[in-house]
């Protein structure tokens, strides 16, 4: 099976509020509140790290889940955020976003 | 009238502690504006920014049906039926093409002040609001989630801040400084506003520090819960005026709403519609 890379979307606010991670697109202002299932993947989205291992390293060590069970869960999971513009899955590794220079204002 | 604010062609509105020079070659224009923001003129005030308004003939001005917010080549530009405008942050001066009407520049008024806001942490809010004892309130909601109905039912020792947007900015002076800013000491403060809503009553030109931010929703008795931080957000998001479809400034808003619910308690309140809910204020 081919490993799946994610990455945190750049067009993204993210913040924990009492142990809660809620994201807002700043594409369509759409508001996500994160389970802490969804809050680990979500702060593991480095880019580097295959979605399985951090299912299997993280995910299944930190909470009582069928492994085959979480990793289906985590693919729906990532693909519904990529649908909104928050994560960005691929295939291959990404790279983190070179800084852009912005307009001033 | 009593003391005049316009001093030759202008008129110095000052809201949320920040004052707007208008300027227009029309001294009906002028004495419109004074009369309708009677409460927040400041002649003496050093404005933070400029509007010239250029008055042309009612009828449509641009061919935009809703409000339309972008930023463009250093300038926000704002477009709606009735009028065009833009705003330069940089010179800090803008322009209104509009009839003379009270309605396009008020909506502009909203706006720029809503932009610059979202740069310093503070929001402009769907919420009515009231300082009672040296303290503010902010009471958010909905269309018909009960704003009009607890303005109308504030004590006579309760000062109206506005029954429909109220204005909150974070006066990092009083950081720190000694002087009750609220719990926490973040520095929120809620100031009165002349956006009105169904009581068509423009707000008192006060302001208080912020102690505590209210959700509002009838029922049939009166009850008061904390609400958790992540639900408090989602709340106070979905109450914010906020016009631009901008990436940066979202980002700046959720930040700034995250900022207010975690520092500034936040309550559901249920109410029945009389006075005996101002029991539970406070």
């Amino acid at each position: 099976m081919s490993s799946i890379f994610i990455a945190r979307a750049t067009q993204v606010a993210a913040r924990s509020l009492d142990g809660e991670m809620m994201i807002m697109s700043a594409r369509d202002s759409t508001l996500f509140t994160l389970n802490p299932v969804g809050t680990v993947i979500w702060q593991s989205a480095d880019g580097k790290t295959p979605l399985a291992e951090i299912v299997e390293r993280k995910v299944c060590a930190e909470f009582e889940v069928d492994p085959a069970e979480a990793m289906k869960d985590a693919e729906g999971f990532v693909n519904d955020l990529a649908s909104h513009g928050i994560l960005v899955v691929s295939g291959d590794p990404i790279a983190p976003p070179r800084a852009a220079p912005g307009e001033a204002r | 009238m009593g003391e005049l604010a316009t001093t030759g062609q202008q008129v110095i509105i000052e809201i949320g502690g920040m004052a707007v020079e208008v300027r227009s070659e029309s001294p009906e224009f002028l004495e419109m504006l004074e009369r309708r923001y009677s409460g927040f003129l400041s002649p003496e005030a050093l404005p933070g920014f400029e509007l010239d308004v250029e008055l042309v003939a009612p009828g449509r001005i641009t061919r935009e049906e809703d409000l339309s917010v972008r930023f463009e080549a250093g300038r926000w530009l704002i477009e709606r039926g009735d009028l065009r405008a833009e705003w330069e942050p940089a010179s800090r001066r803008g322009r209104i093409v509009q009839s003379p009407n009270p309605y396009s520049i008020d909506a502009v008024l909203r706006i720029v002040h809503s932009l610059i806001l979202a740069q310093e942490g503070g929001l402009l809010v769907h919420a009515a609001s009231a300082v009672r004892n040296g303290k503010a309130f902010l009471f958010a909601g909905v269309s018909g989630a009960g704003k009009t109905t607890i303005s109308r039912l504030a004590p006579p020792d309760a000062t109206l801040l506005t029954d429909e947007i109220s204005y909150l900015r974070v006066d990092r002076g009083l950081v720190g400084s000694g002087l009750d800013v609220g719990r926490n000491g973040h520095g929120y403060v809620a100031y009165g506003t002349p956006f009105a809503g169904e009581l068509a009553k423009v707000g008192e030109n006060a302001q208080a520090p912020l102690a505590a931010l209210y959700l509002l929703q009838k029922g049939s008795e009166n009850t008061i819960e904390p609400v958790k931080a992540s639900d408090a957000a989602r709340m106070l998001l979905e109450n914010v005026l906020f016009f631009a479809n901008d990436s940066e400034l979202v980002s700046l808003v959720f930040e700034s709403a995250c900022e207010v619910v975690r520092n500034v308690p936040v309550y559901r309140l249920t109410f029945v519609p009389d006075e005996r809910v101002w029991e539970l204020i406070g």
